[in-house]
C-alpha cells in the first residue's frame, strides 16, 4: 500500500490510466504516480504473460514500460506526467515461444 | 552541421559530476553536464532542491550535506542539460544524447564519465514477482515524492538498506520486517579491518545506532538466517527464509530488495575502457590512475562509476578529476595541479580509511548472488532461468558472450545490467574459472536504448 | 583404430551442420570449437534462409540454395524433435525491397535472369507500391516495390546453432573447445593437434571460417577468404506488425525487430560505425514508418567470410584424400543441404556432390 506522508502534494492535474481519471501531483514521474494510485500491475512480460511493474525506479531495469499516449515501451519512472496524459497496460505477446 | 564543442563533457550530475562542473567552471573550462534525472543530485542527493524546505531531518545528516554542494552547481556557469539519456559515446570524444526525443551531439576535448552506482542484482527466487522492487526505489519514492509503502518486507544487507529502514521508522511509517541477510562470519571478518575504521567512527557509529534503533523499534528483524525465496504466483504473497532447520513464512503484499551497489559499467566499457574484477567487492571495477583517467586518453571516470566509495568520496574524485583535466587542456600548470589536489586528496583518503571495513561487513553471501534453485530467473527482461544457463554450459558455453547466444541472456532492454554481474559468477563458479578470465557481456552502443528517427537523423560523428 | 571417423574443425553454422550430419550418418565425430571471444561468424547471422536474388551468374549456386531452402521445413521438425528446441522457423515467402524504380526495373530483370536459368523453374513475382500495400499494409510510401519468393524464410540463427550442437552431444558427438595447431597426414589418416592434446581420424572437414585460411594449407587446400562487415540493429520488443523475413527488416517470434544491413570493408573489426547505423536506420524507417518512435536497443558488426566472387568454397584435397574445407557466408540457408546432403556423402563414399565441383578453391588458381 503505497501513500504519499507530504501534507500537501501540490498543483495536481488528471491523467488517465485505462481510461480512468486520477488526480497527481504534477511534480512526479508516471510509475510514481501509479503506484500511488494503487496500481502495481504495468505490462504483462512477452514471454511468460507475468504481471510486472517498476523494480529500481531509476532507468536501469526497464521493467516499468507502459504504453503511454498510444506508444509502448515507455520507462515511466523517467517520463513525469502530464496533464491529459493517457496511459494503458502494455501486452506485447510474442508469436510463439522460443523454448 | 557542427557540433557544439566544449573542453570538458560530463556525463552525470551526482557528487562527482556536479563537483568536477564547480571546479571546471571555477578555472573557466567550458562545460557541459548532461544527465538523466530531472535535477542535479544523482541518486544519494535525489530531488535534493525540492526537499530542502520540507522537515524532512529524518532523511539523514548525509543526505542533508549534499545541499551546499548542488547549490553551488546551480550558480555555476556551467552548461546543464537534464532529462538528457546519453547514448552513444566515441572513442573521438563525441558524446550523442537524447532529450524529449531528439537526439543531439557535443564533442568534448576531455570525457568525464561520473554515472555513478547501480544496485547490485539480488536474484532470489521469486525477485521478479510484481511487488518486488530495490531499497534504493524505496528511498526514490520517498525523497522525490513522498511516497512510501506500508507493511513491506526489507531483505538484504548493506548501509542503505538500515538508512531506508531509519527513515522508515523515524517517519513512523510501520515496517512488516527487516531480513539482514548480512553473514555472521563478515562481523569477524571486518573486526581485522576495523583499527583503520576507527579513525574514521562517524559513518560506523552510525551504522550502528541505526541497527540499535531498529531493534528497538520493535520492528521484526531477523537475522542468521540461509536461504530466502519470495512467493507468488503472480504478485507477492509472503517471503520465506530457511533458519534453525526450518522454512518460515511471513506474509506480505510488496518486498525491497538490497544487497549493496556496484559501478554502472556499461558507459565506460561501450566506448572502450578497460575493467577488472575485484574480488573484494565482488563486483566489476574500471581501471583508472589516481586521477581517474581511464585506459582512454581523454576518458576520465569519477565516483562510483570506476568503483564504489560511497558519495563524499565520489566527490572528491569528480574534483581531482577535474584538475587533471583542467591540467591536461593546459589551463593549469602542473605545479598549480598539485597544489589544488592536496585537500581533495587529503579528503579522499580519509573517506576510504573505512572502506575495507564496509565491503568487508557488508559483503554478500554468494548464496545470493549465484542462485542455486534452477527456476531463479537470471535475466529479467528476457526471463531466463538458471536451469537454461546451466543447460547451455553443458553445451559448451564458456562464457557470458556465448551464453548470450545460446539463451537470450543480456539481450533485453536493460542491457545486461541485472544480469550481467550474476552471469559472470554463475560461470565462474560452474566452470571453475576465475571472474577476470571467464568476462562479462561485450557492450556496445546504444548506452541506452534510443528510437530510429533519432538515430536517422543525429548528426555525423 | 583412429580415435574418431571424421574429426571437424569449426563449431559455427556450417561446423555445426557437418558435425551433426556426420553423426546423424552413424559416424563417430569430434568437433573442435574455440573460446567464447573468438571471432564468430556464425552469432552475427540475421537468420534468412534466402533464396531470391542468389547465384544470378551461377546457375549450379542458385540450385543449390534453392536445394536447401526445399529441405529446410522437414530440417527444422528433425531438430526441434531431437533436442525440444524451437527454432522459430517460419517460410512463408518473402520479399527483397527496391528503394526506387531504378532498381525495381533492376531487380526484376535480374529476377528473370535467375528464372531462366534455373531447372527446376524457380519462380518470383514483382509487386509495386500498391500492391504491397495489400501485402504488408505498414509499407512506407516511397518504396517502389519489392520481389518476392515462396522459397524465402527465417528462423533464429542463434537457437539453430544451439540446436546442432545439442542435437550433436545428443548423437554422440564429441565438442573439443581448444584451438587446433596443427594437421599431420601420416599413414592415411589425419594427427589433429591442439595445444593440449593430440586425436586421430580417417577424415576432417575444415570448417573454421577465417581460421580456415592457416589451417587449409596443411592439408593441401586453399581457402582464399577476406572479411567484410555487416552490421545489424535489433529493436525492443513491438507488437507484431511484419510477418515475413525481408531482406533489410524482419521481426523475431518475440517480437524484436532485426534491421540491417551494411557492407563493410574494414578488416576484422566488429565493432559499428554511427554512419552505417545511421543508414540502416533512415532505411528502415522508409520501409516501414511505423519504426520511426520504436528503440533500438542493441547493435553489433559481424564479419561475413567471403571469397572473391562470393561464391561459396567446397573442397576436397587431392593430396591428402579425406580432407575437405568448406566455407560458406550462408550458414543458416545452407545449413540443410550441409547437414543433410554434404555430410551424408562424406560418411557414405567420402565423394562430394557433383554438383559442387565448381565450387573448388582451384577457380582462384586460374
Amino acid at each position: 500500500m503505497f501513500r504519499s506522508i507530504n501534507s500537501s502534494q501540490g498543483a495536481l492535474i488528471t491523467i488517465y490510466f485505462e481510461g480512468k481519471a486520477l488526480n497527481v501531483s504534477k511534480d512526479c514521474n508516471v510509475a510514481t504516480a501509479l503506484l500511488e494510485a494503487g496500481i502495481n500491475n504495468f505490462r504483462e512480460t512477452t514471454l511468460n504473460n507475468a504481471s510486472c511493474g517498476p523494480y529500481c525506479m531509476m532507468g536501469v531495469c526497464f521493467d516499468c514500460l507502459i504504453n503511454i499516449n498510444g506508444l509502448d515501451n515507455q520507462q515511466s519512472c523517467t517520463i513525469q506526467v502530464s496533464d491529459g496524459m493517457k496511459i494503458k497496460r502494455q501486452v506485447i505477446n510474442a508469436l510463439g515461444k522460443d523454448e | 552541421m557542427n557540433s557544439a564543442e566544449y573542453d570538458i563533457v560530463i556525463i552525470g550530475a551526482g557528487p562527482a559530476g556536479i563537483s568536477a562542473a564547480i571546479l571546471a567552471d571555477q578555472h573557466k573550462a567550458s562545460a557541459l553536464v548532461l544527465d538523466e534525472n530531472c535535477a542535479p543530485g544523482g541518486q544519494i542527493y535525489r530531488a535534493i532542491e525540492k526537499n530542502q524546505n520540507n522537515d524532512n531531518e529524518w532523511l539523514g545528516q548525509g543526505y542533508q550535506d549534499g545541499l551546499p554542494l548542488v547549490e553551488t552547481f546551480r550558480r555555476s556557469r556551467v552548461n546543464y542539460q537534464h532529462s538528457a539519456k546519453v547514448w552513444h559515446l566515441s572513442n573521438t570524444k563525441m558524446v550523442h544524447y537524447s532529450v524529449n526525443g531528439k537526439s543531439h551531439s557535443v564533442q568534448g576535448r576531455q570525457i568525464l564519465i561520473a554515472t555513478g552506482a547501480q544496485e547490485r542484482p539480488f536474484p532470489l527466487p521469486g525477485w521478479t514477482l510484481n511487488g518486488v522492487m530495490s531499497a534504493g526505489a524505496a528511498q526514490t519514492l520517498l525523497k522525490e515524492s513522498g511516497v512510501v509503502c506500508e507493511d513491506a518486507v526489507f531483505v538484504g544487507t548493506g548501509p542503505l538498506l538500515y538508512l531506508i529502514a531509519h527513515q522508515y521508522i523515524s517517519a513512523g511509517i510501520p515496517i512488516k520486517a527487516i531480513i539482514d541477510t548480512t553473514p555472521r562470519s563478515n562481523y569477524l571478518r571486518a573486526l581485522r579491518h576495523s583499527f583503520g575504521a576507527l579513525k574514521n567512527t562517524k559513518s560506523i557509529l552510525q551504522g550502528w545506532r541505526w541497527k540499535r534503533e531498529i531493534i528497538k523499534s520493535g520492528t521484526l528483524y531477523i537475522s542468521n538466517l540461509g536461504d530466502v525465496r519470495i512467493n507468488g504466483p503472480d504478485s507477492v504473497t509472503s517471503v520465506e527464509y530457511f533458519q534453525k532447520g526450518k522454512w518460515k513464512n511471513i506474509s506480505c503484499k510488496h518486498v525491497f530488495l538490497h544487497q549493496g551497489v556496484v559501478p554502472e559499467i556499461n558507459t565506460s566499457l561501450s566506448v572502450g575502457c578497460d575493467k577488472s574484477w575485484n574480488e573484494k567487492q565482488a563486483c566489476w571495477t574500471i581501471d583508472v590512475d589516481q586521477y581517474g583517467q581511464s585506459s582512454i586518453k581523454g576518458i576520465s571516470i569519477a565516483g562510483d562509476a570506476s568503483s564504489i566509495a560511497g558519495g563524499v568520496a565520489a566527490a572528491q574524485r569528480g574534483s581531482i578529476a577535474a584538475l587533471n583535466m583542467l591540467y591536461n587542456l593546459s589551463l593549469i600548470s602542473s605545479s598549480d595541479k598539485e597544489v589544488l589536489l592536496k585537500p581533495f586528496k587529503k579528503k579522499l583518503d580519509k573517506e576510504m580509511i573505512a572502506r575495507s571495513f564496509i565491503d568487508t561487513l557488508f559483503k554478500p553471501h554468494l548464496r545470493y548472488r549465484v542462485p542455486q534453485d534452477s527456476e531463479t530467473i537470471v535475466c529479467r527482461c528476457e526471463e531466463v532461468t538458471l536451469v537454461q544457463i546451466q543447460e547451455s554450459i553443458d553445451l559448451g558455453c564458456k562464457g557470458p558472450s556465448q551464453l548470450k547466444s545460446f539463451t537470450r541472456c543480456g539481450m533485453g532492454p536493460c542491457q545486461g545490467r541485472l544480469c550481467g554481474l550474476s552471469v559472470t559468477e554463475i560461470l565462474s563458479k560452474e566452470l571453475g574459472t576465475q571472474e577476470e578470465q571467464v568476462g562479462y557481456y561485450n557492450i556496445r552502443p546504444p548506452i541506452k536504448p534510443v528510437t530510429l528517427a533519432e538515430l536517422a537523423s543525429s548528426d555525423e560523428p | 583404430m583412429n580415435d574418431f571417423d571424421t574429426i571437424v574443425i569449426g563449431g559455427g553454422l556450417v561446423g555445426a551442420s557437418i558435425a551433426y550430419g556426420l553423426s546423424r550418418s552413424g559416424q563417430k565425430v569430434a568437433m573442435f570449437d574455440e573460446g567464447d571471444n573468438s571471432i564468430r561468424a556464425a552469432r552475427g547471422n540475421f537468420g534468412l534462409i534466402w533464396v531470391q536474388g542468389k547465384g544470378v551468374n551461377c546457375p549450379a549456386y542458385a540450385a543449390w540454395t534453392r536445394q536447401s531452402a526445399q529441405q529446410w521445413s522437414d530440417f527444422s521438425k528433425e531438430l526441434s524433435k531431437l533436442t525440444g528446441i524451437d527454432l522459430a522457423f517460419e517460410q512463408n515467402g518473402g520479399f527483397d525491397f527496391c528503394l526506387n524504380e531504378a532498381e525495381f526495373k533492376q531487380r526484376r530483370t535480374l529476377m528473370e535472369k535467375i528464372h531462366s536459368n534455373s531447372q527446376d523453374n524457380f519462380s518470383f513475382e514483382m509487386f509495386n507500391n500498391e500492391e504491397l500495400k495489400q501485402l504488408l499494409p505498414s509499407i512506407g510510401p516511397t518504396i517502389a516495390g519489392a520481389s518476392f519468393s515462396k522459397l524465402d524464410g527465417h528462423v533464429n540463427p542463434l537457437y539453430l546453432l544451439k540446436a546442432l550442437h545439442k542435437a550433436f552431444k545428443k548423437l554422440g558427438g564429441k565438442l573439443i573447445t581448444q584451438t587446433v595447431t596443427d594437421i599431420n597426414y601420416i599413414n592415411k589418416a589425419f594427427k589433429i593437434s591442439t595445444e593440449m592434446d593430440e586425436h586421430t581420424s580417417e577424415k576432417v572437414v575444415l570448417a573454421a571460417g577465417f581460421s580456415n585460411k592457416s589451417l587449409a594449407p596443411k592439408v593441401g587446400l586453399s581457402v582464399p577468404v577476406y572479411p567484410q562487415r555487416g552490421e545489424i540493429l535489433v529493436t525492443e520488443k513491438v507488437k507484431s506488425f511484419l510477418h515475413h523475413p525481408t531482406g533489410f527488416v524482419r521481426q523475431t517470434l518475440d517480437g524484436g525487430v532485426m534491421l540491417g544491413d551494411s557492407h563493410e570493408d574494414v578488416g576484422f573489426d566488429e565493432g559499428t560505425n554511427m554512419n552505417e547505423i545511421q543508414q540502416i536506420a533512415k532505411r528502415a524507417i522508409a520501409i516501414f514508418p511505423c519504426l520511426e518512435k520504436v528503440k533500438m536497443i542493441r547493435a553489433w558488426g559481424s564479419l561475413r567470410i567471403l571469397t572473391k566472387d562470393g561464391l561459396p568454397i567446397y573442397d576436397h584435397s587431392d593430396s591428402c584424400p579425406g580432407a575437405y574445407a568448406f566455407s560458406s557466408h550462408s550458414g543458416v540457408t545452407l545449413s540443410a543441404v550441409h547437414a543433410l546432403d554434404v555430410a551424408s556423402c562424406i560418411a557414405k563414399d567420402g565423394l562430394l556432390p557433383l554438383s559442387l565441383a565448381c565450387f573448388s578453391a582451384k577457380r582462384f588458381d586460374v
